[in-house]
């Protein structure tokens, strides 16, 4: 990686690892979840919770923290935009985006792109 | 005789029912288990290191089943194997016959007696639907092309007793758009969080485009529903229903009641594609379940003229 994008790597580190826990997966959600990083799952589930949500909706991995997507769902329906993103498919995380900038990588549409196997929107079912 | 896939596309009624995990018992020990079982079940389900704890991987039992005689559901849970192994593990099922999938999770490691084990979670379960649907349509998720197309019928788990429950229901209509054609419920024992959610599958049509299978346990003693209660996440025992079975004369018996009125409450339900029985021992209890409660073998739902025996 170049000076650049190492630098806005870092500036938006500074900024989403505070407020949301960020982890860098470099193809941010935040918008589709609710203002909610899935990436503090301990299953880091991209498309909604696991089973084994416990009955006061805390998590199934750290009883003490509230469950990622108990809070994402609630606050999904509280946002006043996005709504009804939650329900789309989001792809498997491209591993090879971690560390880098998400922000960049959503200028240059590289956070977009999917395996040539995943199904894109014209196959119907996404 | 019909598969599991035809028999839900007519949409009979069906019963499958949880393998036992398997050690090192072997092809003997599938078939101890099969023996009391088969004549009401459909199609079995081998799991994937149920409760994260090893055992013989669901393909290997999935295999013994099928060499049985029987119809496996070859569980794959997202917890141990990253996508190239989950596609492996695919294609080794189409390889040997085994089409029915049905694409989880997996409970945590911290669940199971390895808990210092990696977590892998490459793909969520959602993802994983979509790829099984991936490779259905003849390619891997690189787009390289596989040929002649494997087949698999596709189903998933849902959660309907444990929060965010409103959003439970999203979350099985999204696992329908992903590729799914069956949904087996986890164990609740909270009969109106099942009724809940399967009327509002109901109501929006939802039942109609995805077999939804309610599953009932079978225990035998307090000490097996203080591990429900306790050590299988996502479960939640009222307290009222653990003193029943805690101050009940005969254990074993009030369990088997308690079984009786979750699944009779649960076929009264609209929307109810088939029930999934859960029992850990070698023993009648599905059968004697599924006699009382009125299902006919899987014979006899047969329609005329497709009834002949099948070895098992």
């Amino acid at each position: 990686m170049s000076a650049a994008p190492r630098l806005l790597a870092a500036a938006e580190h500074l900024v989403k690892g505070p407020i949301w826990g960020c982890e860098m997966c470099g193809q941010c959600v935040l918008h589709s979840t609710g203002l909610t990083c899935p990436m503090t799952c301990p299953k880091t589930l991209r498309n909604g919770p696991c089973g084994g949500v416990r009955a006061d909706g805390n998590c199934e991995v750290k009883p003490e923290m509230r469950c990622v997507w108990v809070n994402a769902y609630e606050r999904s329906e509280r946002l006043p935009a996005w709504r009804g993103h939650i329900d789309h498919l989001r792809p498997p995380v491209d591993n090879s985006l971690k560390g880098t900038s998400s922000w960049l990588n959503l200028i240059s549409g590289r956070d977009r792109r999917t395996p040539a196997g995943w199904p894109t929107q014209s196959d119907g079912h996404v | 005789m019909a598969t599991f896939e035809q028999k839900l596309a007519r949409r009979s009624f069906v019963v499958t029912a949880e393998m036992p995990v398997i050690d090192g018992g072997g092809r003997a020990d599938v078939q101890r288990h099969l023996e009391p079982m088969a004549p009401y079940v459909d199609a079995f389900n081998a799991t994937d290191n149920p409760s994260a704890h090893a055992h013989c991987s669901p393909l290997a039992v999935s295999l013994a089943l099928s060499q049985e005689g029987a119809e496996p559901i070859m569980q794959l849970a997202c917890r141990d194997r990253n996508r190239l192994a989950l596609q492996a593990e695919l294609m080794g099922a189409a390889m040997h016959g085994i089409v029915n999938v049905s694409c989880m999770t997996g409970d945590d490691v911290s669940a199971g007696d390895e808990p210092e084990t990696r977590r892998v979670f490459d793909l969520d379960s959602t993802q994983l639907i979509t790829l099984a649907r991936v490779l259905d349509g003849g390619r891997y998720l690189s787009g390289r092309a596989i040929e002649p197309k494997p087949h698999f019928f596709i189903g998933a788990v849902e959660n309907p007793g444990t929060p965010p429950f409103e959003y439970r229901l999203r979350r099985a209509a999204k696992k329908l758009a992903a590729g799914a054609s069956f949904l087996q419920l986890q164990l609740c024992y909270r009969p109106q969080l099942l009724e809940s959610f399967m009327r509002a599958a109901h109501d929006t049509g939802l039942s109609e485009r995805l077999a939804l299978i309610p599953s009932i346990c079978i225990l035998r003693s307090v000490g097996g529903i203080r591990f429900v209660a306790t050590r299988v996440p996502g479960i939640d025992v009222p307290g009222e229903l653990l003193r029943r079975v805690e101050q009940a004369a005969d254990a074993e018996e009030e369990c088997f009641e308690i079984s009786h009125e979750l699944a009779s409450h649960a076929l009264s339900l609209p929307g109810v594609a088939g029930l999934h029985f859960i029992s850990f021992r070698k023993d009648a209890g599905i059968a004697k379940l599924c006699a009382r409660l009125g299902i006919p073998t899987r014979l006899e739902r047969e329609p005329h003229g497709d009834s002949a025996p099948v070895a098992v």
